[in-house]
């Protein structure tokens, strides 16, 4: 790798705003992201899917770049742009050819603090997203399945709430609701720049201290205040019957720490066994259950790592022709039981660590990716140092780790479990 | 003309490899990340499948990496995991394609599993019934999601009697009938390097890829001929279906005839769509459909160029009290686009677009390796990345108008909706 590229810069505007630089000269272009340190979990109660809401009206325009001027002058530079919005962020970006970016950042600092909203304007964009979560839930089944089992899983946490929210409470969002968490959450000291692309640390220092520096510091950053998700003492079982469904599904759920809830290594364990068992094509439970018998058709798992407060463990899993959902949540316990006694074989570890790290280094060749890696860690409480660091803590998770992780939080007397069924 | 400036095209630099055998590839060489992206495309997909055996070049494509060689379906995996090698095969209407990508330092290995998997694929038993259930799966899925139920609805009619009308995948009653004796034969027929379009990015050298093509594609059977599916036209522009489902929205699919990808209308008519659908958040349906009146979470029109049928598609999602209103406001703006074709103001704004965001195309191995392979395939030639955007500028108003009104003509449109709308019914 040449000695430049993805050499990670790092400083703090003077109003506290942190900027990241993440050099790639391969191609004259850069992706500008501003990430905020709030998402739909700092929602207040009550208002569910505020955050999404503010996402999708910070593009209607400030007081100097009224509607639509934005995203014109993005599209005139033969730019690209979306937004995006997470339980712990929401993120804007652009990507522009270089010589561009100084335009983002003028654009993008000034819709900061100058957002402007009339109220038609709300009215009609809350129908959009009425017709969005019509669009990505009430169309599916397994979109529903999914909402419940977060809810089910977090009981008191805001994670248990979807992004997006829940249908009639986003009926209700006004105006007014959307303006007072702007001005509560879009401050200099509550966000993160990053550009990634052909640039250098002492351009963007210079770009960013003449427009996002321009922004008085507001006052301390908020603090994220959120119930914390009590210890789980039941199972659950969570049933969706629906004559839609034709392929039935089983899911489960574990809650669990995350990178932010533990500095102990159970995270990165947690990581190395999500790979393990359901990451791949060649993990365990593929083996196990597809390859070596057909009681499944397909297996997954995914661990929400990437989080403020405590995360969870996903299992997923189509049954094959004539196994019952109860009998695939048995094979999958049997597996569960025998790898917490036995762990697992060395060269089945060797290759998952093998498989994870080599990410890190395919994210070397998307500077879009990389941007969002290194957002996404910063704003969920991480550190540069955390993202570099951390393949040598996933390359030190031994056997006993895995083993003591599968105890400690896959157990399935406090698990969610999810059934997907076609109604009779 | 127009004055449109150009900015300086990508500067990407092509070579073309030719390998000892004869085999072509385009490689762009670049060292700084230590990796290597190759993407290749065989002509001829689905379409090709016979009938009753629809499926089958999808199934097909799903078993290259389900054991090859020495290795059965579990090791094959393992040692590409072993190697974080990302090896991955797929098929479409008319084509067959796979995707590599490796870490230099696995070079060797990743090139000799892709050879393996080309060459020497087992399709054992097991491996196909696991494959099959997997399909079949997603088809059970696929009978009632809106999206899929809508745009299956669409081909049905659209290319009745012919192979784009049926679902690239298959169904559940063609599925079971494929044996391996026809996976085996497809394997043989279609892979051919005659059909081959290789385009390979990241540190490696022309020397070193040369070999490596000869490894992985050398084996494989030069082949004759062309494949024998007629080219076709979009049927039943202005037929109105529908296709009931228990949602509160609607979704609804819209086509009508193109222009193909050589047609010297065909980058005006880009231009065109682009103005009407085709450009996010600055196109005249988003404004019309989503900004305006909050309608839809999403709504747009593209080109499509299959390789036998060039298309023009809309696609929005609405409640279903809403589905009236939303089809009459598309309609209008396609009418009025292909009346009026867009303003000297529009076009200049979609060219100043479509220059200016060619670049963000090259940013990554991927979508470079991806854009290579398709600019081979459609014929473009290898000075194409130098020459597209000398190409946009040249378009005119008067190229934009005309070719607006060849892309559009009188407006009419296969429509086709799923869902419980109100105010629509079927023709």
């Amino acid at each position: 790798m040449s000695a430049e590229h993805g050499r990670i810069g790092h400083f703090q505007l003077e109003n506290g705003l942190d900027v990241v630089v993440i050099p790639d000269r391969r191609a004259p272009v850069v992706t500008h992201m501003v990430y905020y340190r709030n998402g739909a979990a700092d929602d207040p109660h009550g208002k569910s899917g505020i955050a999404h809401f503010l996402e999708h009206l910070m593009f209607k325009g400030t007081k100097a770049h009224p509607k639509g001027i934005f995203s014109e002058i993005v599209a005139d530079l033969g730019g690209q742009e979306n937004a995006f919005t997470g339980h712990d962020y929401t993120a804007y970006y652009q990507r522009v050819a270089r010589e561009h970016l100084e335009t983002m950042m003028a654009l993008e600092s000034d819709r900061m603090t100058g957002l402007v909203l009339k109220k038609p304007e709300v009215l009609s964009e809350r129908d959009v997203i009425l017709e969005e979560r019509k669009m990505h839930v009430d169309a599916d089944p397994a979109s529903q399945i999914y909402e419940s089992l977060q809810a089910a899983l977090f009981t008191h946490h805001p994670y248990g709430t979807p992004v997006i929210g829940w249908e009639h409470e986003i009926a209700e969002l006004t105006r007014e609701d959307a303006l007072a968490y702007y001005r509560r959450f879009y401050t200099p000291e509550n966000a993160i720049l990053l550009v990634a692309g052909d640039v250098t640390e002492d351009e963007v220092r210079a770009l960013a201290e003449k427009t996002y520096g321009q922004i008085p510091r507001r006052s301390a950053a908020p603090v994220r205040n959120r119930p914390k998700e009590p210890p789980p003492r039941a199972e659950r079982t969570v049933l969706l019957r629906d004559e839609r469904v034709e392929q039935p599904a089983a899911y489960r759920a574990y809650l669990t720490p995350s990178h932010g809830t533990t500095q102990n290594g159970d995270a990165h364990a947690l990581e190395v066994l999500s790979q393990l068992l359901g990451g791949s094509n060649a993990s365990l439970m593929q083996k196990e259950l597809v390859v070596n018998r057909p009681v499944a058709v397909n297996v997954s798992s995914w661990y929400r790592n990437d989080a403020v407060d405590d995360g969870y463990f996903g299992i997923y899993a189509i049954p094959g022709e004539g196994v019952t959902l109860e009998a695939l949540d048995g094979e999958i316990d049997a597996i569960l039981r025998r790898v917490t006694d036995e762990g697992f074989a060395d060269a089945d570890i060797r290759r998952a660590k093998t498989r994870l790290v080599a990410d890190l280094i395919y994210a070397q060749d998307n500077q879009a990716q990389l941007a969002r890696i290194y957002g996404a860690a910063l704003a969920t409480g991480g550190t540069i140092a955390d993202v570099q660091d951390w393949p040598e803590k996933i390359e030190a998770v031994t056997n006993d780790d895995l083993k003591r992780v599968l105890d400690r939080y896959l157990k399935r007397k406090v698990a969610v479990i999810g059934h997907l069924e076609k109604a009779a | 003309m127009s004055s449109v400036t150009v900015s300086a095209a990508p500067s990407t630099r092509i070579q073309e490899v030719v390998s000892p055998l004869g085999i072509t590839a385009w490689l762009v060489e670049d060292y700084t990340v230590p990796l290597v992206s190759m993407d290749f495309a065989f002509i001829g997909g689905s379409a090709r499948d016979p009938d009753d055996k629809a499926g089958l070049s999808y199934l097909t494509s799903g078993l290259f990496d389900e054991g090859a060689g020495p290795y059965d379906a579990q090791a094959f995996q393992e040692k590409l995991d072993d190697s974080a090698i990302e090896l991955g095969f797929n098929s479409g209407r008319d084509r067959f394609e796979g995707s590599l990508r490796t870490l230099v330092a696995n070079l060797d290995t990743a090139f000799a599993m892709l050879a393996l998997a080309l060459n020497e694929p087992r399709f054992d038993e097991d491996a196909i019934q696991r494959v099959k259930a997997q399909i079949s799966a997603g088809l059970k899925r696929a009978e009632t999601d809106p999206d899929s139920v809508v745009w299956r609805a669409l081909n049905r009619r659209a290319y009745a009697g012919h192979p784009y009308g049926r679902p690239d995948k298959g169904t559940l009653s063609t599925l079971p009938g494929i044996t391996r004796a026809d996976i085996v034969a497809a394997h043989k027929a279609r892979l051919s390097r005659s059909a081959l379009r290789i385009a390979a990015v990241g540190a490696i050298s022309a020397s070193d890829l040369a070999k490596a093509l000869d490894r992985a594609f050398g084996g494989l059977p030069a082949g004759v001929g062309t494949d024998s599916i007629t080219d076709t036209v979009m049927q039943g522009a202005g037929e109105r279906l529908l296709s009931t489902l228990n949602v509160p929205q609607s979704t609804v699919a819209m086509g009508r005839p193109g222009l193909p990808r050589h047609d010297p209308d065909f980058m005006a008519a880009n231009i065109a769509n682009h103005i009407l659908g085709g450009g996010s958040f600055t196109s005249r349906l988003w404004q019309e459909v989503r900004e305006k009146r909050g309608l839809a979470y999403s709504v747009w029109s593209q080109m499509s160029t299959a390789r036998h049928a060039a298309a023009f598609y809309v696609g929005t999602a609405t409640s279903n009290e809403r589905v009236g209103e939303s089809i009459s406001i598309i309609t209008a703006e396609i009418e009025k686009m292909a009346a009026k074709g867009p303003t000297v103001h529009e076009l200049k704004r979609a060219q100043q677009y479509l220059i200016g965001a060619y670049a963000l195309r090259f940013d990554t191995s991927r979508k470079i390796a991806s854009h290579l392979v398709e600019i081979q395939i459609e014929n473009l030639g290898i000075d194409y990345i130098a020459n597209r955007n000398n190409l946009m500028a040249a378009v005119t108003e008067a190229d934009a108008k005309r070719a607006a009104r060849r892309l559009l003509g009188d407006g009419k449109l296969l429509i086709s909706v799923a869902g419980q709308p109100l105010g629509y019914t079927a023709s």
